[in-house]
């Protein structure tokens, strides 16, 4: 750790959230293939505010992907500190890393990722499954959740009733469903038409400006890139601005 | 918390295909376990209808059965006028002298020969066995070659319909009357007079004494008489029980039984296995969101299994409910206490149901635990990248 803690003051109040709610020190993925080491991320250092539409853009192969999944708690650092909203998550053992997914991350992907047999509604209340929540305030989170993303109408439609870009706000009706702070997008809107593509960044955009939410966003696309508060660049698993 | 019921239920039906080919296999396998447990029933039933716990069965010492067994004149002598023996009212002691016979008789259908069991019975034999009831035409006539045979083997053997005639050797028998043995062991005879069966057959002997003790202690008492009288050389035993203990012929029917199913299992374990190895290979994907969403390896496990069970259950519920068109259906086999034709029917009683439906799950499980393991074992990040 380079910085030093400042000294907290006696204004500061101890349930004040961080500034920053990732903060990467040194942060490195290596890939072991067969006798060779892939390096996918090479000491990265970064911090992102609460509130932020953070984008993630660079070549294919630069390590965007690898870099989400590490914040997201889907894949485990090789080095470095990885701290989100305070927690440093490489220290959770499996179970306890399921359990902070569900209720500290949102994730959308490129492919959508719904369950196929189940309808919109059943889709969004998935990871509700496991919160206390009873069948009632289930209910109702999903429809709140299904109305934000436009979709009230097509609770009982299985996904191969749906289009693309409906498919994929059902997978952001979904992330948001638990109210986590962090929501991560993998290029989200690399499998949809330009109109369709639209409507998700404008509520991802949306998710950010008017809920406060943190939004890490990869995409290879600059118009999509635009919707977002800041850009970073990655090359060869390292920042470059 | 677990995956809800509904989704593994759509999953097996939206790849309804092999959902249909796993359930038929797992029926075929689990009829077949319930139809041969259902035959062993059906004749440990029948073994149990049989006799009266009135009566006692005299039968040579160190004979394994009535039918190897054999009674002298002499001894029958011996014995008719004990004291232990109950009378009628004629004081006639109420006492059988029965002479076992195997024919081998042609088949109705053609479909070649087969033994049955005649019986010779003295004229008190009836009145021992009054589960045997006359339901057509009337009893045989001592002499004239007459014979009355259940109705049950009425139908399966040729010459055996009311006033039929069927030859066995030299001689010709007329059929007189059938007989409704309630289920039991008798429902697998042939009856005639025993003196005139010894005639007819050249015995010498008679096969085994049915007696009627006056009382309980009368009849502890004959046993005990017999036990100790090493000249004699006979055993009584009560007659209910005797038959009770006459299920030799479910014991190789039951271990087919087994051995057909844990053959036939083994077979849908495979099947259930690759079912559900290929229902996993297609939602690697989908596994791993269910992950990314929080979900523990073990829910995944857990749910894999429950749809394997359920599909395996399915199956299971098939097999019961089409064996259970051959339930009361009679047939014949060979009894391999007396090598003849014995009748009896397919019992498909509900505990042999849930018999066949635990089977089946169990195949189920055991065919789903090595996909779901694998289902589980993939790291979350493998599972995502998976197409
Ligand atoms: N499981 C893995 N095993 C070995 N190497 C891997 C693995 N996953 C990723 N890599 C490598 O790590 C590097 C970064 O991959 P990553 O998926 O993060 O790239 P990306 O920037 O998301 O690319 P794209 O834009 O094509 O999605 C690549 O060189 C890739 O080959
Ligand atoms: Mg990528």
């Amino acid at each position: 750790m380079s910085a030093a803690p400042a000294p907290r003051s006696a204004t500061d109040s101890p349930e004040k959230p961080p500034e920053f709610i990732v903060t990467l020190r040194g942060l490195s993925k290596i890939y072991q293939q067969g006798d060779v080491n892939v390096t996918a991320l090479n000491e990265v250092s970064l911090d992102i505010a609460r509130g932020e539409f953070l984008v993630l853009m660079g070549p294919s192969g630069s390590g965007k992907s690898t870099l989400l999944h590490l914040i997201a708690g889907i894949d485990r650092p090789t080095r470095g500190e990885l701290h989100v909203q305070g927690i440093d998550i490489s220290r959770l053992n499996e179970s306890q890393l399921a359990d902070w997914r569900n209720q500290n991350v949102g994730f959308v992907f490129q492919s959508f990722n719904l369950v196929p047999v189940l309808t919109a509604a059943e889709n969004v209340e998935l990871p509700l499954l496991l919160t206390r929540l009873n069948r009632a305030e289930r209910k109702k989170l999903v429809a709140t959740a299904l109305d934000l993303v436009g979709l009230a109408d097509r609770m009982h439609h299985l996904p191969k009733q749906m289009s693309g870009g409906q498919e994929q706000r059902v997978a952001i009706a979904r992330a948001l469903v638990t109210d986590p702070q962090l929501v991560v997008a993998d290029e989200p809107t690399g499998n949809l038409d330009a109109h369709s593509a639209h409507e998700v960044l404008g509520i991802l955009q949306s998710l950010s400006r008017d809920h406060g939410k943190t939004v890490i966003m990869v995409t290879h696309d600059p118009k999509a890139a635009a919707f977002g508060s800041r850009q970073i660049h990655l090359e060869k698993g390292e920042l470059t601005k | 918390m677990a995956l809800p019921l509904r989704y593994n239920i759509r999953n097996v039906l939206v790849r309804w295909r092999s959902t249909i080919t796993t359930i038929l296999g797992i029926a075929l396998v689990v009829s077949v376990y319930v139809l041969m447990q259902a035959m062993a029933a059906g004749i440990e039933k029948s073994s149990a209808n049989t006799g009266s716990p009135d009566n006692l069965l005299i039968i040579r010492r160190g004979s394994t059965a009535e039918s190897s067994s054999i009674v002298s004149r002499e001894q029958l002598r011996t014995l008719l006028y004990s004291p232990e023996i109950a009378r009628t009212a004629a004081d006639e002691p109420l006492v059988s002298a029965d002479v076992l016979v195997l024919l081998n008789l042609p088949r109705r259908d053609g479909g070649g020969e087969a033994n049955v069991l005649l019986r010779g019975v003295s004229p008190r034999g009836r009145d021992l066995r009054a589960q045997v009831v006359l339901v057509e035409g009337r009893w045989f006539d001592r002499g004239k070659r007459e014979v009355v045979v259940s109705q049950r083997l009425a139908a399966r053997f040729a010459g055996f319909g009311l006033n039929e005639e069927f030859r066995s050797g030299p001689a010709t028998y007329r059929v007189v009357g059938h007989t409704d043995a309630g289920k039991s062991a008798f429902d697998s005879e042939v009856w005639m007079d025993a003196d005139e069966a010894r005639a007819l057959f050249d015995r010498e002997q008679y096969s085994s004494l049915l007696v009627r003790p006056k009382d309980a202690e009368a009849a502890t008492n004959l046993i005990a008489r017999l036990e100790k009288d090493k000249r004699l050389q006979l055993v009584a035993h009560v007659e209910s029980a005797y038959y009770a203990k006459q299920t030799g012929t479910a014991t190789p029917i039951k271990w087919l039984g087994n051995f057909l199913a844990i053959a036939m299992s083994v077979g849908a374990v495979f099947a259930a296995m690759n079912t559900m190895y290929a229902a996993v290979g297609a939602r690697t994907r989908e596994i791993g969101t269910l992950r990314v969403l929080g979900f523990r390896r073990r829910t995944v496990v857990l749910s894999f299994l429950l749809e394997g069970a359920l599909l395996a259950g399915l199956g299971g519920a098939l097999g019961c409910a089409l064996s259970l068109f051959m339930n009361g259906y009679a047939v014949g086999t060979l009894n391999f206490a007396t090598f003849s034709e014995t009748v009896f029917e397919f019992r498909i009683t509900p505990a042999l149901m849930l018999q066949g439906l635990l089977f089946s799950i169990v195949v189920g499980i055991l065919g789903t635990l090595l996909p779901a393991l694998r289902a589980s074992r993939l790291p979350v990040i493998a599972a995502l990248k998976s197409l």
